[in-house]
C-alpha cells in the first residue's frame, strides 16, 4: 500500500508535464485528489483491520537506498544550478555542505539492518491531513487558477508544472510522515523544501525570485541541521532510527532535529521565508500553511517531543515557540492585507505548537495535536476563500471586504467559519488552548504563561477586526460578481463542514484520535482528559454554538422598521454619504484599526529576529559545550 | 446537585433585578459625590420599561440577533460561574460573548458605533491576559480551576493573589464601563463619539444590551467574591461587604478622573498586568 500511496501523486505528477489539453488536466486532477483519498481511506482500514498496531516495514531496502542517494545528488546539482543562475552564493554551499555530510555517512558507517517505514496513529493522523486537506486543495486549484490567469496576464501561465508541483508535494509529505529512518526522511524533507523554493518563485518575477531564494537557504540551514543530526547519530550512537533519537537521550542530535524543525514550521528567527511564499499563487499558500510543509516541521517536533521534557533543548524550543507566539500575533495585528494576517498567524499558532511540544508532557502534546488539526482545517478553508475573494474583489486588502457578507455572503460565511475556528469558544482551539495553558502551569514555566495570556489577547484583536469588517452591513454601490467556481466551492465546503463536525464531535476525535497518539508517544496508559471532562466542555461550548442560531431565528418574528444611521445629523440618507461643511456630499469611509506605530513590523521584526536568534545560537553553544539540565 | 441548580436559577433570574438595583445605587451615590440628589434607586427599571415599550427601530436586520446572543451567551457564562464550574471557561465564554457585542456595533457601518467597536476591542486586548492570570492564580492557590473547590478553602484566595487582585481592579473598571477607561462607551452623556458601541441600539435592543450588562456586573462581582471567600460562613458576608466596598471605590474613581486615550489603558494594563499579575504568579509558581 505505501509504495501506493507515495506512488500514485508523484506519477500524477509526471502526466500533468506530458498532457497538455486542459479539460483532460482538469478531469486528471480531479480523479488524482480522489485516488489519493481513496487509497488513504483504503489504507487505513486495512492498518485498523490488522489490528491498528504500530507496524515496521522495509529492512532490507539496498535498491532504493540508492535510488535515494541519486535523488539526494539530483537535488544538489538542480540548487546548485539555479543558484548559480541567479547569483546566489549561500544555499549552493548550504546544499553541497549537507549532501556531502549525508553521502559520508552513507558510505562509511555500515549499520545494521533496522525497519525503514513505520506506521502508527499519528501517522495515520498526518496522511488524513495531508489526503483530504491537500487533496481538497489540490481540487480547489483547479477553478482558482482559471480565473488567476484571467487577471495576472503578466505572469507566464505555468500551469501543468504548477499542478506537477502540488501533487509532488503530496507524495513527498506521504513519504516524510512514513519514513522511519533518518536518511529517508531527509530525502522527503529535502524534496518538500525544493519545491516549496519551487512553488514560491511561480510567477518568475523578482520579488517571487528573491522570496523564493529566502524560503531556500532557511529551510536547507533547517536541512544541514537533519544531516548533522544523521551523521552524529550514525558515528556516534550507530543507528539511523527517528526512534532511537528519542530512546538515546542525546541533546545534540536532538538539538540538531529541533532546528530542522524550527526552520520548517518557520519560527522565529526564520519566520520570513513564510511571509515571503506569500507571492505565489494562493494554492500554495494554501498547501505550505495548512497539509504540507510547515506541517512537517511541527510534525518532526511532535515526534521527538517526548525527549524534549523538561531539559535544555526542550526549554529552548518552547521559549522560541512562545515568543514566535506573542511577537507573530502582535505583527499581524499591523497588516492590511488578508494573507499577510493569514501567514503572521499561521507562524503564531504553530510557534503555540512548537512550544507545547517542546515542553513534552502528555497534555501539551495532546493540545500540539488538536491545534495542528484545527490549524489545518481552518488555515486551508481561510486561505482559499481569500484567493476567491482576491479574484472576484479584485483585492486582498481587508478593507476592501467591508461588507462582504452583502457582496458576496457565501464567501463572507465561509471566511467567518475560518476565523470563528481559529479562536471563537465553540471551536477546539480554545479547549487546546485550555489544556496548554493549565500544562505550562504545572510545568512551572511562568515565561511561557505570560506569553499565552498576553498573545491570546493579541490573536483576538486581529480575528475580530478582520470579522467585524466581514459582517459589516454596508450597501455597496456597485455590485460585486461573484467569481468563484464551483470546484472552489466545492473544496470550501467540505472545508467548512469538517470544521462544524470537528467541533461537534470534539470527545470522538480525542477519543479515536489523538489519545491513541498521545498513548504510543509517551506509553502511558491513561487518557489526558477523562471523557466526562471533555464531553461537558464539549456540551458547554455546543450550546454557546447554538444560542446565535436559535437568537436568529427568534429575532426574525420580530419586526423593525428600517432607519438610516446616524451621522451627527448630516447622512445624506443612504448611509452612504454625509454632507461636509462646504455643503457638498462625501463620501463615508470607515477603515479598522492597525496600530501601526505600536505594533508595525517595521519595529518589532529586528527586536524579534535578534532576541530569538540569540536564545538560539546560545542553545546550541550551552548543548555543544556539554551543559545538561 | 440541588444546591447548583438553586444557585443558578438564582443568577439567571435575580442577576438583573440585583444588577439594576446596583446601578440605582450606583446612581445615586454618584449624584451625592457630585452634590445631587439623584434619582430614584428604581430608576433603571424605569428606563428598562420605557426602552421596551418603544417602537421597534434599527438600522438593519442583524443587530437584535446579535444582542440577544451577547445576553444569552453572557447568561450561559455566569451560570457557569454559579454552578461552580470551570473558571476559565467562564472566562473563555464571557470574551466570546462580548465579540457578539462587537459584532453587533459594527455591522451597524456607522461611523459612530464602529469606532466604539474599535475601541471596545482594544479595551478587550487590555483586560484579557489579567482575566488569564486571574484564573491561573486561582488554579495555583487552590489546585484547580474549579469555582466549586476554589469556595471550599480554609483560608481566602487573595492573601495569596493581591497583585492579581489589584489587576483586576482595572479590568473591572474596564468593564463597569468607569471612567478613566469608558472608550467605547459611557453612562455619562459627555461622551465625544456620541455613546459609541450603544448609538445605533435602541429600544428594545438597547434594553437587551443593559440587561446583559447587567448580568455581566454580577457575574464580575461574583469573580471579586471569589477572592475573598473561604470555607467559613462568615467569610460569605465578609466577602459581599468587600465587594461593596470596590464597587464603592469603583464609583468614586468614575467620579475623580477623566477619560484616558486608548493608548494608555491599553499599555497601563498591560503593565499592571505584567507587573502585578506576573510578579504574583512568579511567587505562587517558586512557593
Amino acid at each position: 500500500m505505501i509504495p501506493l500511496l507515495i506512488g500514485i501523486p508523484a506519477v500524477l505528477a509526471a502526466v500533468f508535464q506530458v498532457v497538455r489539453n486542459e479539460r483532460i488536466r482538469d478531469i486528471i486532477v480531479y480523479t488524482g485528489a480522489g485516488a489519493v483519498m481513496l487509497m488513504t481511506v483504503v489504507f487505513i482500514a486495512f492498518w485498523i483491520d490488522g489490528g491498528a498496531e504500530t507496524v515496521m516495514l522495509y529492512s532490507s531496502t539496498e535498491a532504493v537506498d540508492m535510488l535515494i542517494v541519486a535523488g539526494d545528488v539530483f537535488m544538489m546539482c538542480l540548487v546548485v544550478y539555479l543558484s548559480i543562475k541567479y547569483e546566489k552564493i549561500f544555499p549552493a554551499v548550504l546544499s553541497v555542505v549537507q549532501t556531502a555530510i549525508v553521502l559520508h555517512t552513507d558510505f562509511t558507517v555500515d549499520l545494521p539492518e533496522a525497519p525503514h517505514m513505520m506506521i502508527d496513529w499519528l501517522t495515520v493522523l498526518m496522511c488524513l491531513i495531508i489526503a483530504f486537506i491537500g487533496g481538497f486543495i489540490c481540487i480547489y486549484t483547479v477553478g482558482y487558477m482559471k480565473g488567476y490567469h484571467s487577471h495576472h496576464k503578466d505572469a507566464a501561465d505555468r500551469r501543468p508544472f504548477f499542478f506537477s508541483m502540488l501533487f509532488l508535494f503530496l507524495s513527498a509529505m506521504f513519504g516524510l510522515v512514513l519514513s522511519q529512518n533518518l536518511v529517508w526522511i531527509y530525502f522527503f524533507w529535502e524534496i518538500t523544501s525544493i519545491i516549496s523554493f519551487l512553488m514560491i518563485g511561480y510567477t518568475r518575477s523578482e520579488e517571487a525570485v528573491h522570496n523564493s531564494f529566502t524560503a531556500l537557504w532557511m529551510n536547507l540551514l533547517g536541512g544541514l541541521g537533519f544531516a548533522a543530526a544523521i551523521e552524529i547519530m550514525a558515528h556516534g550512537h550507530g543507528t539511523l532510527q527517528l526512534l532511537d533519537v528519542i530512546g538515546s537521550g542525546a541533546y545534540l542530535p536532538l538539538m540538531c532535529l529541533a532546528l530542522a524543525g524550527l526552520t520548517k514550521s518557520a519560527q522565529l528567527p526564520f519566520s520570513s521565508w513564510l511571509l515571503g511564499a506569500m507571492v505565489a499563487p494562493t494554492p500554495s499558500s494554501a498547501l505550505l500553511h495548512s497539509a504540507t510543509m510547515v506541517k512537517a516541521g511541527v510534525y518532526l517536533l511532535i515526534r521527538i517531543s517526548p525527549a524534549m521534557s523538561g531539559n535544555l533543548v526542550g526549554i529552548i524550543v518552547s521559549s522560541i515557540g512562545g515568543f514566535t507566539f506573542i511577537m507573530a500575533s502582535m505583527m499581524a495585528i499591523a497588516q492590511t492585507d488578508a494573507k499577510k494576517v493569514l501567514a503572521f498567524s499561521t507562524v503564531s499558532n504553530l510557534g503555540l505548537i512548537v512550544a507545547c511540544s517542546g515542553i513534552g508532557a502528555e497534555e501539551t502534546v495532546w493540545a500540539a495535536i488538536f491545534l495542528m488539526i484545527f490549524h489545518s482545517v481552518s488555515k486551508s478553508m481561510l486561505f482559499q476563500s481569500v484567493g476567491a475573494a482576491e479574484n472576484s474583489l479584485g483585492s486582498r486588502n481587508i478593507e476592501d471586504m467591508h461588507g462582504l457578507i452583502l457582496k458576496i455572503p457565501k464567501l463572507a460565511y465561509i471566511m467567518g467559519i475560518g476565523i470563528a475556528g481559529m479562536y471563537l469558544a465553540p471551536f477546539g482551539m480554545l479547549i487546546s488552548k485550555w489544556v496548554a495553558l493549565k500544562a505550562f502551569v504545572d510545568s512551572g514555566n511562568v515565561v511561557l504563561v505570560l506569553c499565552i495570556a498576553f498573545g491570546s489577547a493579541t490573536t483576538m484583536f486581529y480575528w475580530t477586526k478582520w470579522l467585524a469588517k466581514l459582517i459589516s452591513y454596508h450597501r455597496p454601490r456597485v455590485q460585486t460578481e461573484d467569481r468563484t467556481r464551483r470546484d472552489e466551492y466545492v473544496s470550501m465546503g467540505f472545508h467548512a463542514v469538517t470544521m462544524l463536525l470537528l467541533c461537534l464531535l470534539i470527545p470522538a476525535v480525542a477519543k479515536v484520535l489523538i489519545n491513541p497518539i498521545v498513548r504510543e508517544l509517551f506509553g502511558g496508559t491513561h487518557d489526558v482528559l477523562s471523557m466526562s471532562v471533555l464531553t461537558t466542555m464539549a456540551i458547554m461550548l455546543v450550546s454557546v454554538f447554538i444560542v446565535p442560531a436559535v437568537m436568529f431565528f427568534v429575532s426574525r418574528q420580530s419586526h423593525s422598521d428600517i432607519v438610516p444611521i446616524y451621522m451627527g445629523g448630516v447622512n445624506k440618507g443612504d448611509n452612504r454619504f454625509f454632507i461636509n461643511s462646504f455643503g457638498e456630499d462625501e463620501h463615508l469611509y470607515l477603515t479598522n484599526w492597525y496600530l501601526r506605530e505600536e505594533f508595525g513590523r517595521r519595529h518589532l521584526r529586528i527586536p524579534s529576529i535578534v532576541i530569538s536568534a540569540a536564545v538560539l545560537i546560545v542553545g546550541f553553544c550551552l548543548i555543544i559545550g556539554g551543559v545538561t539540565w | 446537585m440541588v444546591v447548583k441548580v438553586v444557585m443558578v436559577l438564582c443568577f439567571l433570574i435575580f442577576a438583573p433585578f440585583v444588577g439594576g438595583l446596583v446601578d440605582g445605587a450606583d446612581r445615586i451615590i454618584s449624584a451625592r459625590m457630585q452634590r445631587r440628589k439623584g434619582p430614584s434607586i428604581l430608576q433603571p427599571f424605569y428606563d428598562l420599561r420605557k426602552l421596551f415599550s418603544k417602537q421597534l427601530i434599527s438600522v438593519n436586520n442583524v443587530q437584535l440577533f446579535l444582542n440577544m446572543s451577547y445576553l444569552v451567551i453572557l447568561m450561559i457564562a455566569g451560570a457557569m460561574l454559579f454552578a461552580g464550574a470551570d473558571l476559565l471557561m467562564v472566562l473563555f465564554i464571557l470574551s466570546t460573548a462580548d465579540m457578539f457585542l462587537i459584532m453587533a456595533a459594527s455591522s451597524d457601518s456607522s461611523p459612530y458605533a464602529n469606532m466604539g467597536a474599535g475601541r471596545e476591542m482594544v479595551l478587550m486586548m487590555a483586560y484579557e491576559p489579567l482575566t488569564l492570570l486571574v484564573a491561573v492564580g486561582f488554579y495555583l492557590t487552590t489546585g484547580s480551576f474549579h469555582v466549586e473547590t476554589i469556595i471550599n478553602q480554609p483560608v481566602s484566595a487573595v492573601l495569596w493573589m493581591p497583585g492579581l487582585l489589584i489587576g483586576f481592579m482595572f479590568t473591572a473598571g474596564i468593564k463597569f464601563r468607569k471612567s478613566p477607561f469608558d472608550l467605547s462607551t459611557s453612562h455619562h452623556a459627555h461622551q465625544e463619539m456620541v455613546k459609541g458601541i450603544t448609538t445605533e441600539m435602541s429600544g428594545t435592543a438597547l434594553a437587551i444590551m443593559t440587561i446583559a450588562e447587567y448580568y455581566e456586573m454580577i457575574l464580575l462581582l461574583g469573580i471579586f467574591f471569589l477572592f475573598f471567600v473561604n470555607s467559613t460562613w462568615w467569610s460569605w458576608i465578609a466577602a459581599l461587604v468587600i465587594c461593596a466596598v470596590l464597587y464603592v471605590f469603583e464609583i468614586l474613581l468614575d467620579n475623580v478622573s477623566a477619560r484616558l486615550k486608548w493608548n494608555t489603558v491599553l499599555f497601563g494594563c498591560w503593565i499592571v498586568t505584567f507587573v502585578a499579575g506576573g510578579l504574583n504568579i512568579l511567587v505562587l509558581m517558586l512557593g
